[in-house]
């Protein structure tokens, strides 16, 4: 039933399947497109090994700043070399860059146009024991909503990979998503990534309904989708990674063949990659739709896998929500 | 090399600040807000860096090797627009459309928008650090190039004293002080006052010199209204080697129009009809005056 276009990893329903962190996938993207343009430069705030930005320092260390605990300057000085023509890729947490630093990237990165590329580490609740202060499931939403900038949130690390090389080729100010912990690979190198592509991962003949995730949560989409299908419900699975511009028509396409919508993100629903979802079909094909993310709560300390859970973001809650869209058709 | 000032340059300098002068307060009128005192009190400033100080071409303002001058404090930019057109970047005329809609002056720089304009700026505190990127992304293109070509390009900050209450401000000072930014230059437009009252009331900033001292910087002060000490300072800025330097230079807010002077209330305000009829009466007065000193 995996969409075999998509050239999936093979090992991916496997108990054993590879995991690694998105994260990585940013160092080896930044690294490799450090390679094709002399332009990119790294910045990054006293968090070069979170972050994977090590990987690109240690390469290129006369093109990377480190700023010490400094995301709103960091944001800025990005803005000044995009000025002189580089292409400056700035890393932090997600709290704090994109979200401490809100202002500065919407004033003089995306107000400025200014060709800055933000990724955001430790995104979501699987940040795990540091708890709340350091869970950003807000940065979805106050980055989609300034004007010019592109949001991708990838599923795992080799995707990551290609955002992170994709945003470098591309002009104007990206905000890249990343999670900590290590989770599946879904992809392979020959799966397709294009930024505002979305790309159908699961397609059965006569979905019952459509699930539209993002991040790491499109493996749990996906293993939802299996046991669904083992109790005879058949649902497709759309990884919608880029948030903005979305790919708006194969979101309506997808909601149009299923009828009904379980949108399912590491993040609040309100204001994230689910309302996203929901504007675009509230205007142009009104459809049934659960939200599974958080709910307008904070983070907590716990293990990823115990969060994930705790916040009903888990397989057997994207299961429920599918049945009950399926109950309200 | 910033040649030396001669008396008939000095006075060609004064009835340019006052032209310039004017010209906000025509503006500031016509659009009915904007902010009056800083605008009057970085007149000289502007006017030292674009007839003499800068290294620019009105006709070809997207000029590689231009020196870039950063707006921090974007809401005095009456006087910036006013330079501008003085200076041939668009006609004089156009300065009338200040903060109207579909204007290209709008109510704080916008880069796009104007050509010649380095950044969009506004919100405050953020000016230094864009500065200090474009010099240290200038430093890795010399680099590349392996050249010391770099030498030729000077990164201008003007910023208001105000503004130095954000925090962000200080990140700046403290990366160019560690990466001894030589060819960065910043202004601050030491004077003394912000939308609630006195700076030393709200939030004081002295020893400002010991402040910048300590994170590396050369610092200097100076008048900002007598047009020979701020080109000397600028000539001395530019033979500091291994340090960015911040010049503090002492304005007098509403400077040339008497019942703005020193007034924060005239901070954020424009004039009404009245009130500028008598700073254009002023202002024309104070040009004979200078004049007269001069001849």
């Amino acid at each position: 039933m995996l969409n075999e276009s998509q050239k999936l990893n093979p090992k991916l329903l496997d108990k054993d399947v590879e995991q690694t962190p998105l994260r990585q996938g940013y160092g080896e993207g930044l690294l490799q497109a450090g390679k094709e343009d002399e332009n990119v430069v790294a910045l990054c705030a006293d968090l070069t090994g979170s972050t994977k930005t090590a990987i690109f320092s240690k390469e290129f260390p006369e093109r990377f700043v480190e700023m010490g605990i400094g995301e709103q300057s960091m944001a800025s000085v990005a803005s000044g070399m995009a000025a002189m023509g580089k292409v400056p890729f700035i890393a932090s947490y997600a709290m704090f860059s994109p979200g401490r630093n809100w202002e500065q990237i919407r004033t003089t990165v995306c107000y400025n146009n200014s060709n800055v590329k933000i990724a955001g580490a430790h995104a979501g609740v699987s940040v795990g024991p540091d708890g709340g202060t350091h869970q950003a499931i807000e940065d979805i939403a106050i980055t989609r909503v300034i004007p010019r900038m592109t949001v991708v949130v990838p599923c795992d690390a080799i995707e990551s990979r290609k955002a992170t090389v994709a945003a470098a080729k591309m002009k104007g100010p990206v905000y890249l998503r990343f999670a900590r912990e290590a989770t599946p690979i879904i992809t392979t190198e020959e799966s397709p990534f294009e930024i505002s592509k979305a790309n159908l991962l699961r397609n059965p003949k006569t979905p019952q309904a459509t699930i539209i995730a993002c991040g790491p949560m499109v493996y749990n989409a996906l293993m939802a989708a299996e046991e669904l299908s083992k109790e005879g419900i058949e649902v497709s699975v759309l990884n919608n990674h880029t948030i903005k511009p979305m790919d708006e028509e194969a979101v309506i396409e997808a909601a149009k063949k299923a009828g009904a919508v379980v949108t399912v993100e590491e993040h609040q629903v309100k204001g994230g990659m689910g309302s996203a979802v929901a504007e675009v079909l509230a205007k142009n094909r009104p459809t049934l739709i659960e939200f599974v993310g958080v709910q307008d709560r904070f983070g907590e300390s716990g293990t990823p896998e115990e969060l994930i859970e705790h916040f009903g973001i888990g397989i057997s809650h994207i299961k429920e929500a599918v049945k009950k869209v399926l109950e309200r058709k | 090399m910033i040649s030396h000032l001669t008396d008939d340059k000095i006075k060609f300098l004064e009835e340019k600040a006052n032209e310039i002068r004017q010209s906000v307060i025509r503006m500031l009128l016509e659009a009915g807000s904007g902010h009056s005192a800083g605008s009057l009190g970085m007149a000289d400033i502007f006017t030292a860096f674009y007839f003499h100080i800068s290294k620019h071409d009105p006709k070809n303002p997207k000029w590689e090797e231009r020196d870039r001058l950063v707006l921090s404090n974007g809401h005095i930019c009456p006087v910036l627009y006013a330079a501008m057109a003085h200076s041939g970047y668009f006609p004089i005329e156009e300065l009338k459309t200040l903060r109207k809609l579909g204007s290209r002056l709008q109510g704080h720089p916008h880069r796009e928008w104007l050509p010649g304009i380095e950044t969009s700026s506004g919100p405050l505190g953020s000016g230094l650090s864009q500065a200090v990127g474009m010099a240290l992304a200038e430093r890795m293109n010399v680099k590349n190039e392996g050249s010391t070509a770099d030498k030729t390009k000077w990164f201008y900050c003007f910023m208001g004293d105000g503004e130095l209450d954000c925090g962000q401000g200080w990140e700046a000072v403290m990366l160019a002080g560690r990466e001894k930014i030589y060819n960065l230059i910043g202004i601050i437009d030491r004077n003394n006052i912000q939308i609630d009252g006195f700076t030393e009331d709200i939030m004081p900033l002295d020893p400002l010199k010991d402040k910048f001292e300590s994170f590396g910087w050369h610092v200097l002060e100076i008048d900002g209204h007598n047009f020979n000490a701020i080109n000397d300072a600028i000539d001395e800025a530019k033979a500091i080697f291994e340090k960015p330097t911040m010049i503090i230079a002492r304005t007098i807010p509403g400077k040339g129009v008497d019942f703005m002077e020193r007034e924060f209330s005239w901070h954020g305000k424009s004039p009404n009809k009245k009130e500028a009829e008598k700073a254009l009466h002023e202002l024309r007065t104070l040009g004979g005056k200078i004049k007269g000193e001069h001849e």
